[in-house]
């Protein structure tokens, strides 16, 4: 029962997954791989219960190596991601424009 | 103090909720930054609730791993040259797939194992250790530690068709007597990080940016399987979400190209066809003349490749585009979908070099209304405008959907000289009647036009 339950919002999320990512415009598909990538790094959080769960120390050594590896990914994903979308402007007031250099 | 199930299951719903809002956000360039920022309290909010979880009693190993993760992604994040953003993202999917493929072997020391979750453990260390490995292999042809080409041999679909086999049959007898210290296990452990090797290094050149998205969809089906095997359902929806949206653009980049996604898998790019040679005379063009003609024109384009990132020619493109737009023309940068080495790359790269957003527009756009361009300007492109693709059926990239620039005006090829392109193709273009070649660096021969307009 568990699995089908499992396998229920397994079927659900791609679904939802597929409805919002087709409407991303082209322009932000690299923000948009970046954030996904960072959501990704939420085995993040199955690496914290094998690294706390007081189990062998191989096990615990195997969690560990994996928070360190899904931290990266985590902090590293949304970092980036953040630092591309802030470059994103709409057309600026000409009081910049007419600088050049 | 410690919250029950129920509880931490209620967090990960909201967990959920902001991950799923912050998709949507990023849809609009408006809403993007608060869309990530939602999804990031997302992510902190899910990792909160699981260290408050009553099966997590030790906390040194994790803080200290948390700690060093935490220090080099964000090292990473704010170092990282935007020219140089493919291989970042490879390098975190790459995190990403080697923290589930842990995460499942570390699931075998949990007790109560059934045989479904044996599989689903075999699963997220199949999945994770082929994202781990294909995304090492991606990032050493990004940057060109290895060879970026398509490494074909002969009898290669039969060698990886042998060594999946013998992953399924490894993992059938590990499933059949699990063990901690099986010999099967170690032997899945290393097959798919053969695998993952053997499936990236066929594709290369211009494939790049359906790898990259094959990769991130791989990245989330494994964090999938990863919550298959420890039973946690926040796990399957944030990496089913990022699975979803992983596929979906590897089919926007398949499309892009007109080829299908076992066509880019399986077959090396340029391997099968030679385009017919086209022979004609190139009618080149000094910057005096090129800027007579930008002065005169009231509607511009700029299609940019990767050649105008690697001659780090985007800021003066946009200060051209500036001086052009203060002289009243209508100045637009198309982008094609495959331009540069991931989706949406030449975006980031033109956003980093202040080109207002509402300037980009893609390819479906431009296309219908290209005649009324009066100056179509290619910077380090080549493929994506190569008419070989409409009508040349020996090219091999026939077919595929490219920006009409020949149909413009006036188009400018900049060029640093006659060379094939990155595919190795020969392009048409350059000796259309309406095309001028710009011959040289590209960042040279703009700041050259530049200073002509400064005159």
């Amino acid at each position: 029962m568990e699995a089908v339950f499992l396998a229920l919002v397994l079927m659900l999320s791609i679904f939802l997954g597929f409805e919002l990512i087709s409407k991303v415009p082209a322009t932000l598909h690299t923000p948009l791989m970046s954030g996904a990538n960072a959501i990704s790094g939420i085995t993040l959080v199955g690496a914290l219960t094998s690294a706390g769960a007081g189990n062998e120390m191989v096990a615990t050594w195997l969690g560990a190596v994996a928070v360190a590896f899904a931290t990266i990914n985590v902090v590293g994903g949304y970092m980036v991601t953040n630092r591309m979308l802030s470059m994103f402007k709409k057309k600026e007031v000409p009081s910049k424009a007419g600088g050049g250099s | 103090m410690s919250l029950s199930l129920e509880l931490i299951n209620v967090w990960y719903i909201v967990a959920a909720g902001l991950f799923i809002y912050g998709l949507k956000g990023l849809g609009s360039p408006a809403t993007a930054v608060r869309g990530n920022l939602l999804s990031a309290i997302g992510m902190f909010i899910a990792v909160v609730v699981t260290l408050f979880s009553k099966g997590i009693v030790q906390f040194e190993w994790i803080m200290a791993a948390v700690l060093v993760g935490a220090i080099i992604g964000a090292v990473a994040a704010q170092r990282v040259a935007m020219t140089n953003m493919p291989e970042m993202v490879a390098l975190f999917n790459g995190s990403g797939g080697i923290a589930s493929l842990l995460v499942g072997w570390a699931a075998l020391y949990n007790s109560g194992n059934t045989t479904f979750t044996h599989i689903t453990i075999l699963l997220s260390i199949l999945i994770g250790g082929v994202t781990f490995s294909g995304s090492l292999v991606a990032w050493g042809k990004l940057a060109e530690v290895m060879s970026s080409r398509a490494i074909v041999f002969g009898a290669q679909r039969v060698v990886n068709a042998l060594i999946l086999i013998t992953l399924v049959g490894c993992g059938v007898m590990f499933s059949l007597e699990p063990s901690l210290t099986s010999p099967y296990l170690y032997a899945v452990i290393a097959l798919s990080l053969v695998f993952g090797v053997m499936v990236v290094i066929p594709i290369g050149g211009a494939d790049m940016p359906v790898v990259i998205s094959l990769l991130n969809s791989y990245s989330g089906l494994a964090a999938c399987a990863a919550g298959f095997a420890i039973n946690n359902n926040i796990l399957i929806v944030a990496g089913s979400l990022v699975g979803a949206a992983g596929m979906i653009l590897t089919n926007i980049m398949c499309k892009a190209m007109n080829r299908s996604l076992a066509n880019v898998l399986f077959s090396g790019f340029g391997a099968v066809k030679t385009a017919t040679k086209v022979e004609g005379e190139v009618k080149p063009i000094v910057p005096e003349d090129a800027f007579l003609i930008l002065e005169a024109a009231s509607s511009v384009t700029f299609v940019p490749g990767y050649g105008m990132a690697v001659a780090q020619a985007q800021h003066v493109v946009r200060e051209l585009g500036e001086l052009l737009e203060a002289n009243g023309t209508e100045v637009t940068y198309a982008i094609h979908p495959v331009a540069g080495r991931m989706p949406g790359h030449m975006n980031v790269l033109l956003a980093e070099a202040n080109v207002p957003y509402d300037q980009l527009v893609e390819m479906d756009d431009i296309n219908p209304r290209i005649e009324n361009v009066d100056v179509a300007v290619v910077i380090g492109a080549n493929d994506v405008v190569n008419p070989a693709a409409r009508h040349d059926e020996n090219s091999p990239i026939y077919g595929m959907p490219i920006i009409n620039v020949d149909y413009a005006r006036t188009v400018f090829v900049l060029k640093r000289s006659m060379a094939a392109g990155f595919s190795g193709v020969d392009n048409p273009l350059f000796f259309g009647d309406n095309t001028r070649m710009l011959f040289g660096d590209a960042k040279a021969s703009i700041s050259s036009v530049i200073a002509e307009f400064k005159r």
